[in-house]
């Protein structure tokens, strides 16, 4: 039953074979039922594994299929082989069933679009190699779909490609995380040099023993591994190209850009967790990148007009959440926030298209109102997707995951007060943004009809997702810890934490997230003129400004990198090296112009050379 | 009682006709004069052969001149039907008219 | 026979300058006439009657006739021959005459090289061609028809009157 597991990417890189090879010739529904299908077949088998790996669990927890043998050198073979731990289980269930969710919406969100098929291919080709990315048992494999991923990506961002400012969006995606990437890369290569191995299992049981902890080589190898994760997660310094990303379809930022692709680093810390334990240095990175990117990001998505953006900033932040718990050794935290995150960021984000696709592709909130009671069930769905994101106490599932985070930076050992703060605030600055978005989009009045109602497909994910907002929270909770004893056999029994401060946490954090909803309702209707009062304040709308534009990275990359950069493009166009060439053509063409000259068609012309050149050979004769 | 000239002189009488042909090939703008003064080379040239062959004894030499000869004849009716088709396209004998190959 | 030779090679030479400088046509035909039938003359003195023959039916009977019909079909008049005269001026003769002097000296040079030294010729008689003729260069005498069977062809297609004139592009 197990050996089901190769069906599971298998079948979605075949659905992106068979639409792009042939989705153009069919009908609109062939590609829907295509696309969706194999993801939702894909989505059966996961949860048959998943039945078959929790009831009957292998040997060791760790279920190895090995295809075949990809290349071997030294005696070393690299086989493709796909492992399925506690780890990858969770990935795959998550990514096959809001994946299947999503597609189902797409097919009514994408109806009247061209490229129909091309969409659903590239969409299949991503959760393929996504699939492929979380169950690779070698390193090579893992950065097949890493690139894969990517691929998809920019391919989906820059899905309109017709609009130039898409394609130049999907290329920044592409580059910034290139970066990354090629730090990965390296990494792989070191972990190779040194381990002679692709195999992941083997590096990580390897590591412990040969290198110290703290030794030089391991926290050179973290590093690298660190950078491909900040680059794929969009974490800062390299979180730039996410919001711009946004330029995609909707259910693409959902998909991509909020449940999966941007958590292949958090999955990739977490798969390497022994490799960041033995580099204590760049673990204590991570958590200050985390904290740094959380709050920055939360910052920004409180002054934002576009309802993608907010959400786009919005992402950043709570994986920022994510990096946090991973710095302090919360690897099951982590992964829980992980996938509570895929449930109700997914869910805002299908709202929000609900929501777009209603006010006739309208993207700025301010100019949206009144939905309340024109959109109610998205409304509610919306609302539900909010609480979660703030973290309301005890009925969301966001509430639980953000809190194991917050309380494992209090009590882990690598955790510090400083983090929990920095948590804090962010909790606080994220149901502030989050209601503000509720507020004013579904409050006041309305200001452009309704064009287009959510029907079956678009309305059914959004209540599977609004369920397990509230509800999938409840396998970890404080005292019975479910999930993170399934994923012990991966990181670890999670250590003790005492019982006694926590409840005071616990209280402390609800408080924060409460305010900030209240706050929200205050400054945005019970009494807008104090938002308006705000932004008189000179000091007030420069930091507005500031944060709107993404706390000014872009201008700053532009300055330090994208303008030097053309200068030497410019100076180098026409360099010395250049001059070889075109100086070959010019003299080239220099001679032709006066050889030309001889080509007189002068027939006495020609004559009298036939004469010179006799003369001139009976001469050298003559000489010799 | 046939002559005893050197045949160093034979051949030297040979170099000049020769050179005044090629003189008249290069000085003569109009085609017909310029044919004539390749036919002064040619037999220039069989000249050199007679001679030469003479001076050993040998038939050869005629024999090659009756080759330069055919080959002299074949060519200038070739050459006077091109005269011929000159005049009538460009109205004109002078060679220099024909350069649209120029360049 | 060898004053014979002497005069014979005088006659030809200046009749050759005789042809390169006149402007008009029959003019420099007729001279062309005189120095070919010179140079057979030379060749009687050198003991090839049989070529003598064969410069004087072929190369001045037929060739140069061929030239005159030729010349006379074109009916160049007098102001052609003003036009010559104008072509023919020291300008363009300077150079080519310089040129080919200096062919003639390398020529000279080549031919002084040896000794010179006197033979006596003895006649080669149209028998003695003949057998060598068809013996080893019967395949020269083949390839010659080739040639000349190649002439008429290509005279006659040359001859006939186009359609289409050449359009002159600059």
């Amino acid at each position: 039953m197990l050996n089901l597991l190769v069906l599971i990417p298998a079948l979605p890189l075949a659905g992106f074979i068979l639409l792009a090879l042939r989705g153009r010739q069919f009908p609109a529904a062939a590609n829907a039922w295509i696309g969706t299908g194999s993801i939702g077949l894909s989505a059966l088998f996961s949860i048959m594994v998943a039945i078959n790996f929790v009831g009957n669990p292998p040997e060791g927890n760790v279920f190895i299929q090995t295809l075949w043998t990809w290349m071997q050198f030294d005696g070393n073979p690299v086989t493709l082989s796909f492992s399925l731990d506690s780890l990858s289980l969770i990935m795959i269930l998550v990514i096959t069933m809001v994946g299947f969710l999503i597609h189902l919406y797409s097919t009514e969100f994408m109806r009247n679009e061209e490229g129909y098929s091309r969409f659903f291919a590239f969409m299949n080709l991503f959760v393929g190699s996504m699939l492929i990315l979380v169950l690779a048992g070698d390193f090579l494999l893992l950065y097949i779909g890493w690139e894969g991923v990517g691929l998809c990506s920019y391919l989906l961002i820059g899905f309109w490609y017709r609009d130039k400012d898409n394609g130049k969006a999907a290329r920044k995606a592409f580059i910034v995380t290139r970066i990354g990437d090629v730090g990965m890369l390296i990494g792989i290569f070191l972990l190779f040099l040194h381990f002679e191995t692709f195999n992941i299992q083997s590096v990580m049981q390897a590591a412990p023993k040969t290198w110290q902890i703290g030794s030089s080589l391991a926290i050179l190898a973290a590093f690298l591994f660190l950078l491909g994760a900040i680059g794929k997660s969009a974490q800062v310094p390299l979180q730039v190209w996410l919001p711009d990303a946004m330029a995609g379809p909707t259910p693409v930022s959902a998909l991509i850009h909020a449940a999966t692709m941007v958590t292949a680093g958090v999955y990739l810390i977490a798969r390497l967790h022994v490799l960041f334990e033995i580099a204590p240095v760049i673990q204590t990175m991570i958590a200050i990148i985390g904290a740094v990117t959380l709050l920055i990001a939360a910052c920004s998505a409180m002054v934002q007009r576009d309802i993608k953006r907010v959400l786009a900033y919005s992402t950043i932040s709570q994986i920022g959440y994510m990096f946090l718990a991973l710095g302090v050794g919360a690897w099951s935290a982590a992964i829980f926030h992980f996938m509570t995150h895929a449930f109700f960021k997914a869910l805002l984000f299908l709202a929000a298209g609900v929501v777009i696709l209603a006010q006739n592709h309208e993207h700025d909130m301010f100019n949206m109102g009144g939905l309340r009671s024109l959109l109610p069930l998205p409304f509610v769905v919306f609302v539900i997707g909010a609480a979660s994101l703030s973290a309301l106490p005890l009925v969301t599932a966001g509430f639980y995951s953000k809190d194991f985070i917050l309380l494992s930076a209090w009590y882990s050992p690598s955790g510090s007060a400083l983090l929990w703060v920095a948590g804090i605030i962010g909790a606080f600055l994220t149901s502030i943004y989050a209601f503000r978005m509720v507020f004013i989009t579904f409050f006041g009045v309305s200001k452009i009809p309704i064009s287009h109602r959510p029907g079956f497909f678009m309305i059914t994910p959004l209540i599977i997702l609004a369920f397990f907002s509230i509800f999938g929270g409840y396998i970890e909770l404080p005292e019975t810890h479910h999930f993170s004893s399934f994923l012990s056999p991966v990181f670890g029994i999670p250590g003790e934490q005492p019982i006694n401060g926590e409840g005071v946490l616990e209280f402390g954090a609800s408080l924060v997230s409460l305010s900030g909803i209240f706050l929200a309702l205050l400054f945005y209707v019970l009494r807008p003129e104090y938002a308006g009062a705000f932004r008189e304040v000179p000091f007030f709308a420069s930091l507005g400004t500031f944060w709107f534009s993404g706390w000014k990275f872009d201008a700053l990359y532009d300055r330090l990198l994208v303008r030097p950069f053309f200068l030497i493009v410019r100076k180098s166009k026409n360099d010395f090296i250049d001059a070889v060439y075109t100086g070959i053509a010019y003299l080239n063409r220099a001679i032709h112009n006066n050889l030309v000259r001889t080509q007189t068609g002068n027939l006495r012309w020609y004559a009298m050379g036939i004469t010179v050149g006799a003369v001139v050979f009976l001469g050298i004769l003559l000489v010799r | 009682m046939m002559a005893s000239v050197p045949l160093e002189h034979g051949l030297i009488l040979s170099g000049i006709l020769f050179a005044l042909g090629l003189t008249g090939v290069l000085i003569r703008k109009n085609i017909v004069f310029m044919l004539m003064s390749v036919e002064i080379m040619l037999n220039a040239a069989g000249l050199a052969f007679v001679t030469a062959g003479a001076r050993w004894n040998q038939p050869d030499g005629q024999i090659m001149f009756m080759f330069i000869l055919a080959m002299a004849a074949a060519e200038v009716s070739v050459g006077l039907a091109l005269v011929v088709q000159l005049y009538h396209s460009f109205k004109t004998l002078n060679a220099d008219a024909a350069s649209i190959m120029k360049g | 026979m060898n004053t014979l030779f002497y005069i014979s090679a005088v006659i030809a030479v200046f009749a050759t300058v005789m042809v390169i400088t006149r402007t008009k046509a029959v003019h420099a035909l007729l001279y062309l006439i005189v120095s070919l039938l010179a140079v057979a003359l030379i060749f009687f003195a050198l003991g090839a009657p049989f070529v003598a023959m064969l410069e004087i039916l072929i190369y001045a009977g037929a060739i140069m006739v061929l030239f005159v019909f030729v010349i006379m079909m074109l009916n160049l008049g007098s102001d052609s021959a003003k036009q010559e005269s104008q072509w023919l001026d020291p300008a363009t003769w300077r150079g080519p005459a310089i040129l080919c002097a200096v062919l003639l000296i390398e020529l000279m040079y080549l031919f002084l090289s040896h000794p010179v030294r006197s033979v006596i010729f003895s006649v080669v008689g149209p028998k003695q061609v003949g057998i060598a003729l068809l013996g080893p260069y019967v395949i020269g005498v083949e390839l010659a028809s080739f040639l000349l069977l190649a002439g008429l062809v290509g005279a006659y297609h040359l001859g006939r009157p186009h359609k289409h004139e050449i359009k002159e592009t600059s």
